[in-house]
């Protein structure tokens, strides 16, 4: 069969099993959403393209299915880079479509022109510029089964218009195989047998768990592994949710710069360190010197340039994170279970004595301002923990972590890795994509909502009913707090009392909005906001000085915490 | 630069971009090359790349766990433990008025170079040798005034055994 190159985008896109696409049209990309029409694929029409690429990764993060977006060529293309980059740290799976000058034009100069292959090679997992459209359909194919095997991440595809426009024959391409790329699924066996032998042997284990055991769909086995040997588990912002954060005896709640009492000191006491699908960032580790420094540390990762990059590690297993909890498993589901750690009753009480001397903990009680960290327990209380919830970044992402409790993996969306501002909205939008019946809620601060927020009009257009929480505290608070606690209180270009108002912001973009002054007043907004159907913003003045704790600053060792 | 020197020998895909993925992997993530040469090998479609570079043990590890993470890196060998010949071809154009061509021709003689170009005040050498073969020659060359050189990196094979 004969195709443009248009058509061979999307029909290769069809069989690839995609049927949402997020993307913003333009000259170059003019042919492929011309050929749109004759392809049953819904497309969402963003406001801005990293709107586009944020929304893809929303949709790939909550399903699980490869996330795509289209942009055009030059000023479209560069506006994906910070989606880009967030969805490579996060190992989101991806695939970038961008519109590229024709290939008589490449190198002139010529309008719109820019060399995005050229600009996103340090934060695609690969890319392509497709000079020939025989490679076409062989290139996107590729695009797809990079994106989404191995280490997952985003794959960019460039494609000049006079590709887009002549034609060839379509073959319908059903496998792919590269000689020069081959991921190591399955672990081996010495190795995953030699963990067996440590996790009984271990007095004080602990399992720290990583956005890789999300990825690889791994959480079920993970949690069965925790619970058959009874071990403590911890994660880190990417793991939330791949062990049930309302499990009262194993788990430890986040690691790191701003994780739990316990969890930090738990590391730093343990004798054994399953580290599953983490890759040790600088928020986790603080002074890696320090870092579990009594433990042997297990790491499993797929990706080998995770192991031994910041860590050093005694057991390094490459492979699959899920496949190899399940090989875990089933080596310990043979064992006597009484066989497995008898004394871990100690190490139990000791977490427990950690986490009643400091629990989690703010006084709502005694203040008249909000306090954000009530609002987002109430929300977890209205919402039952249900819903899907993506944050920006800043205090308001670090209170969703440790008072929203994850369940489930996929339900918590956060910019983990890169930490972008104005990446939770259009994420949630994507989200609500994949699950157009769900509660999705985007936990956001005032300034980072600012950075995307012309995506309210997206969500109007679609019908999508994104709820939108705002924690206002006038302030870029993560930076304020940076400012009170390390440089003497210089609140030097962090303030942000000059904002829209919100709940007209709303009104103006034909969605609702609704504001909470005081404590009294959290619940009935959230239950109002979250009834009412359409897009809502829900904006909360909260206690401007709040700072979040604990927190280790940059660069201690993680038991050097500042506590409430 | 600390650390030892490794030979590593890359077999890619000759694509374009492929050099650019690999350079900008050492520049971003601050790893060094000390040298570095291409050229497609018998098998087309790919492309050997043989690079030196420098750094303590971890490093070098991370250094190939990264380059294998390329999609088109084919293969990442490491010669540096293994007995390898190794060479770089250097052309060097060196003063030679008539008082010291005679020792010009004695020295390309005792190193077995080859003279590709000469005139009146200069002959031209081409040599392929490892490192300390070529510095002893510069050294010896020193005296006459060498006028330029171009240097290839170094390429590399592992030596077969018998
Ligand atoms: C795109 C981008 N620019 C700047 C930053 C640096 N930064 C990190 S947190 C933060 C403050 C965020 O303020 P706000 O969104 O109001 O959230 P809050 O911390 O007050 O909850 C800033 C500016 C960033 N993470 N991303």
């Amino acid at each position: 069969m004969e195709l443009t190159g248009a058509q061979i985008l999307w029909q290769s896109l069809k069989d690839e099993g995609v049927d949402t696409v997020f993307g913003y049209p333009g000259g170059a990309v003019i042919d492929f959403y011309d050929a749109l029409v004759n392809y049953d694929i819904r497309h969402i029409l963003v406001r801005h393209e990293q709107g586009a690429v944020h929304a893809a990764d929303g949709y790939a993060r909550a399903s699980g299915k490869v996330g795509v977006c289209v942009a055009t060529s030059g000023p479209g293309a560069t506006n994906t880079v910070t989606g880009i980059a967030t969805a490579y740290m996060d190992s989101i799976p991806m695939v970038v479509i961008t519109g590229q000058v024709p290939t008589s034009l490449i190198g002139n100069d010529a309008f719109q022109e820019v060399d995005i292959v050229g600009i996103t090679r340090p934060c695609t997992k690969h890319n392509y510029l497709v000079k020939d459209i025989t490679k076409l359909e062989r290139i996107i194919k590729e695009a797809f089964y990079i994106a989404r095997s191995g280490r997952p991440g985003p794959v960019l595809v460039d494609i000049p218009k006079d590709v887009t426009n002549s034609r060839t024959l379509y073959k319908g391409i059903k496998d792919i195989q590269m000689e020069s790329y081959n991921p190591t699924y399955y672990p081996n066996t010495k190795q995953v047998a030699k963990v067996v032998g440590l996790i009984k042997q271990a007095k004080k284990p602990i399992i720290f768990a990583g956005g890789g055991v999300v990825l690889s769909k791994g959480s079920e086995a993970l949690t069965h592994l925790a619970r058959r040997a009874n071990i403590p588990v911890t994660a880190s912002l990417m793991g939330l949710g791949a062990f049930p954060g309302t499990d009262e005896k194993l788990w430890l709640g986040m690691l790191g710069m701003h994780g739990t009492y316990r969890a930090n000191m738990a590391i730093s006491d343990c004798d054994l360190m399953l580290a599953i699908g983490v890759r040790f960032d600088d928020r986790v580790t603080g002074k890696t010197d320090e870092f579990a420094n009594q433990a042997t540390i297990v790491h499993v990762d797929i990706d080998p340039t995770s192991i031994h990059k910041n860590v050093t590690v005694d057991v390094p297993v490459v492979g699959d994170c899920r496949l190899t909890l399940e090989a875990l498993n089933q080596l310990l589901d043979a064992e006597d279970p009484e066989e497995i750690g008898p004394e871990r009753r100690e190490w139990l009480g000791q977490i427990q004595k950690w986490k009643d001397t400091n629990p989690l903990k703010y006084d709502q009680q005694n203040c008249e301002t909000i306090k954000p960290q009530y609002v987002v327990e109430k929300l977890f209380e209205i919402t039952k923990g249900d819903a899907i919830i993506s944050t920006e970044v800043g205090q308001n992402q670090m209170w969703a972590a440790q008072y929203y409790h994850f369940s489930k993996p996929n339900q918590w969306l956060t910019s983990g890795g890169l930490g972008t501002m104005g990446y939770g909205f259009p994420a949630a939008i994507g989200a609500q994509m994949a699950f157009p019946d769900k509660l999705v809620v985007d936990v956001a601060g005032d300034g980072s909502i600012q950075m995307n927020i012309q995506e309210m009009a997206t969500a109007v257009q679609n019908k999508l009913p994104v709820k939108i929480v705002i924690l206002n505290n006038q302030y870029l608070g993560m930076v304020r707090q940076w400012q009170e606690l390390f440089y003497k209180k210089n609140y030097s270009q962090t303030d942000m009392t000059h904002a829209p108002d919100f709940v007209k912001l709303a009104e103006a973009y034909g969605a609702a909005g609704f504001r909470a002054t005081r404590p009294d007043e959290v619940e009935a907004v959230l239950k109002k906001g979250i009834e009412t159907p359409g897009p809502v913003i829900m904006e909360f003045m909260v206690s401007r000085e709040e700072c979040v704790y604990p927190m280790v600053p940059a660069g201690a060792p993680i038991t050097n915490m500042l506590l409430v | 630069m600390n650390g030892d020197k490794s030979i590593l020998s890359i077999l890619v895909d000759n694509e374009p971009g492929v050099l650019s993925r690999i350079t900008g992997l050492f520049s971003g993530r601050g790893y060094n090359i000390e040298s570095l040469s291409v050229a497609e090998t018998m098998e087309p479609g790919i492309s050997r790349i043989t690079m030196i570079t420098r750094g303590d043990k971890p490093i070098v590890e991370q250094i190939k766990k990264q380059l294998n993470k390329l999609i088109n890196v084919i293969k990442v060998l490491d010669f540096t433990e293994q007995r390898h010949v190794l060479r770089e071809l250097a052309l060097i154009k060196v003063h030679a008025r008539s008082e010291n061509r005679a020792e010009v021709l004695r020295i390309v003689d005792i190193f077995r170079c080859k003279i590709v170009d000469s005139g009146p005040e200069h002959y031209t050498l081409e040599v392929a040798a490892d490192e300390d073969k070529l510095s002893a020659l510069l050294n010896m060359l020193q005296p006459m005034g060498i006028k330029e050189i171009a240097r290839t990196g170094s390429i590399a094979l592992v030596r077969e055994m018998h």
